[in-house]
């Protein structure tokens, strides 16, 4: 259907970013090429929080064709934080350890307790806007410091820098950092999996390069394209996204050529696994992601809170897990299976003041996103005038 | 999303905040047992104020409590916003022309003097801003930590021979601004964030009662609906006017007026000017064949510069703002508890 040579640059690099009259075009061409798959639902997932909010902020899916279906999968690194990572952090807070993290990581659930519920009780935890500011906080101390440090590849080449720095010896870094391409895998893979493209998110592929996809779409013939975040960025990922399903050719491509290279950025790479190391383990509510964990190689032992303290786990056990989360459906949400609107709690007991779930938490999350913008109701009949 | 909702245990912040949760509150605890005001409005109505009728004409009543941090802040202070916030809710009910305000003052043990008198010099400068004065009033001095400095409430009265509710709205109305939305809220959480904002955008606390009255002349019968957004912003303003109304409202968002400086600040502490206060504005429902006269006349008025037509009335989804932001539609839903700037 598209013929030609892939629009690697030339189409993508000229788009202006919030112009209303292209978004229209743009919206024209997804029905039309949608509607040529002759199918309904094209089901297609992305895998990015940013990539949420800009399709809620803009309201785009009023605009996607009814029978396109956009879903958010496991892209909000602090809602796949497993229950057992956040114990391991409550546990070190509970025993008088102090603790560094991001603000968001605070209300996240563990089995019984979050480490706000920490604080509140009397813990010492420390909200910072970024690694290096944990290791300032732990410079200015003799007490040891630990960095939970959540985050994909993006925010994991900020941890790995300070790691290289030499941080001071009271330091440790608690990894729940997580690597995106291998659950792309799992949850093309799971049963029932309807999923036809992935869009894939732009700023993460700044660090990896667009090539990272490319066994990926190898192994399961299903396109990726690598899209940035204004509504310009994302509508005309999904365009070229439904055109690749339509090709039979599936491809990676890159709709983000502004940022986005093939071989990414090299020296953040270098520096990612030169610290780090996959590992296999669980996403929350996902399922065991084999390379999906990033936890620190043997060389930085010493800044490895895992390797530095014993963390008494059994110390949570007193605490009874909070009633309402046997009836959390995140997991489902986060696999693509589900939407907020199927969750029994969403808007009524789980809300952002007082969250159940881990993506009611986050403003990355899928539940926080649709609570922020009025979920997505069909609003494509309402027209401006009556 | 104005879902029914009980009370909780405990009052907290959320319900101080201007949306669902203080309208349940109001609903179920501060309105049952008080009747309604047989050709006015009662406090059952929920509106900017009560009108009671008298003779040919309405007596209207408000009264507002006022509570700010800093008590002086970019663009005016606790006594502007206390004349301010009475003046332009008798305004917003038809009632332009303020006989009279009270204002009772409780104040912490130790207040300055010396900020007494400057709050009190910008309460009568604000009174003559307004044409009103005051009449009465009541002092309270607590002990110190008993409350956060100072608190004023005002009572305003006037009459009107015409009261125009929050409620008036049909399909096909049209919803305008008299200006600039979010710049009180925003100019308020830049002077209080950490992030210690070096930024030019003040508050735009003003009395409106003179804007409004232009706006009604120019109008008539044609004014069907007006609210002042305050608490909750221009979402919370439009979700009770949708409401109360039984209509929908679609918000054409790149018409909304918002300073450059509103929308970075927002951007940068992660809240919509759309949710916050304002202190200096209106929103007016029209018949759409006087929008054009009424956009005229606030735009002719110093305070109405920004003036825009925002909005039109729609049948379908009653209760709801949809807002088109020119990529596509979405729900405008209210903020939820106390306005905090994000920390990540």
């Amino acid at each position: 259907m598209t013929g030609g040579a892939p629009a690697i640059d030339g189409g993508f690099s000229h788009l202006k970013f919030r112009d209303p009259a292209r978004a229209a075009a743009l919206e024209l061409a997804l029905a039309s090429q949608t509607q040529a798959l002759g199918r309904a639902p094209v089901s297609i997932m992305h895998v990015c929080g940013s990539h949420e909010q800009a399709i809620a902020r803009f309201g785009l899916r009023a605009a996607f064709p009814p029978a396109l279906d956009v879903m958010m999968g496991p892209g909000c690194p602090v809602c796949v934080t497993d229950v057992p990572e956040v114990d391991e952090a409550v546990a070190l807070a509970t025993a008088g350890v102090r603790i560094a993290t991001y603000g968001d990581m605070l209300r996240v659930p563990g089995t019984s307790r979050s480490l706000a519920d920490a604080r509140a009780a009397g813990a010492r935890v420390d909200v910072v806007y970024g690694a290096v500011q944990a290791v300032e906080l732990a410079r200015a101390t003799d007490e040891p410091v630990v960095f939970f440090a959540s985050g994909f590849e993006t925010t994991a080449v900020a941890t790995a820098a300070v790691v290289l720095a030499g941080p001071p010896a009271n330091f440790s870094v608690l990894s729940a950092h997580k690597y995106i391409p291998p659950v792309m895998e799992i949850v093309a893979e799971m049963p029932g999996s309807r999923i036809e493209g992935f869009l894939a998110a732009g700023h993460a592929a700044t660090i990896t390069g667009w090539g990272v996809f490319e066994r990926f779409v190898a192994r399961h013939r299903i396109p990726v394209v690598v899209a940035g975040f204004e509504p310009l960025d994302v509508l005309a990922g999904l365009v070229r996204l439904v055109e690749l399903i339509g090709s039979g050719e599936p491809r990676v491509e890159n709709a983000f050529p502004r940022c986005v290279t093939r071989d990414g950025n090299r020296p953040a790479q270098d520096r990612l696994w030169r610290v780090f190391e996959p590992q296999g383990g669980r996403w929350r509510g996902i399922a065991h992601v084999p390379n999906g964990n990033l936890r620190l190689r043997d060389e930085f032992a010493a800044w490895d809170t895992r390797r530095r303290f014993d963390i008494d786990l059994a110390s949570l056990w007193d605490h009874a897990p909070p009633s309402l989360v046997g009836q959390c459906t995140c997991g489902d949400i986060m696999a693509g299976i589900a939407s907020p609107h199927d969750c029994a709690l969403f808007g009524r007991e789980c809300t952002p003041d007082a969250p159940v779930g881990a993506c009611m938490v986050s403003s990355e999350g899928t539940c926080r996103i649709w609570h922020q913008y009025g979920g997505h109701p069909d609003l494509r009949q309402i027209r401006r005038r009556a | 999303m104005s879902q029914p909702r009980c009370v909780d245990d405990r009052i907290t912040l959320k319900y101080g905040a201007g949306g669902g949760a203080m309208r349940a509150l109001i609903e179920q605890i501060f309105a049952p047992g008080f009747g309604a005001v047989p050709g006015g409005v009662g406090l059952a109505e929920m509106d900017d104020g009560a009108a009671i009728p008298i003779g040919d004409r309405w007596l209207v009543i408000t009264t507002d409590a006022h509570v700010v941090q800093p008590v002086t802040f970019p663009g005016g202070d606790i006594g502007r916003l206390a004349v301010c916030g009475t003046v332009n809710d008798l305004a917003m009910m038809g009632a332009t022309e303020p006989l009279a305000l009270t204002c009772a003052a409780i104040l912490e043990d130790g207040f300055p003097r010396a900020e007494l008198e400057r709050i009190w010099a910008s309460i009568r400068l604000a009174c003559d801003e307004a044409g009103t004065t005051i009449v009465t009033g009541d002092t309270k001095v607590m002990r110190h930590g008993e409350l956060d400095r100072i608190v004023l409430t005002t009572t305003g009265v006037g009459l009107t021979s015409r009261v125009v509710t929050d409620r008036g709205l049909a399909p096909g109305d049209v919803i305008l601004v008299t200006g600039t939305m979010g710049d009180h809220g925003l100019a308020i959480l830049a002077t209080r964030t950490e992030l210690a904002l070096d930024t030019t955008l003040a508050s735009d606390t003003a009395p409106i009662n003179g804007l409004v009255r232009r706006a009604l002349a120019a109008g008539g019968p044609g004014v069907v609906a007006m609210k002042d957004p305050t608490r909750g912003g221009l979402a919370s303003a439009l979700h009770e006017m949708a409401d109360k109304s039984g209509v929908g409202i679609v918000l054409d968002e790149r018409a909304v007026p918002i300073r450059d400086e509103a929308r970075a600040i927002g951007e940068l502490l992660g809240i919509d000017p759309l949710v916050v206060a304002n202190e200096g504005k209106a929103v007016i429902g029209v018949r759409r064949e006087v929008a054009g006269a009424v956009l005229e006349a606030l735009r002719a008025h110093p305070l109405g510069r920004a003036a825009a037509i925002v909005g039109a009335c729609v049948a379908e989804r009653p209760g709801s703002v949809i807002v088109d932001t020119g990529f596509g539609r979405r729900l405008l839903v209210e903020a939820e508890g106390e306005l905090q700037p994000r920390i990540c």
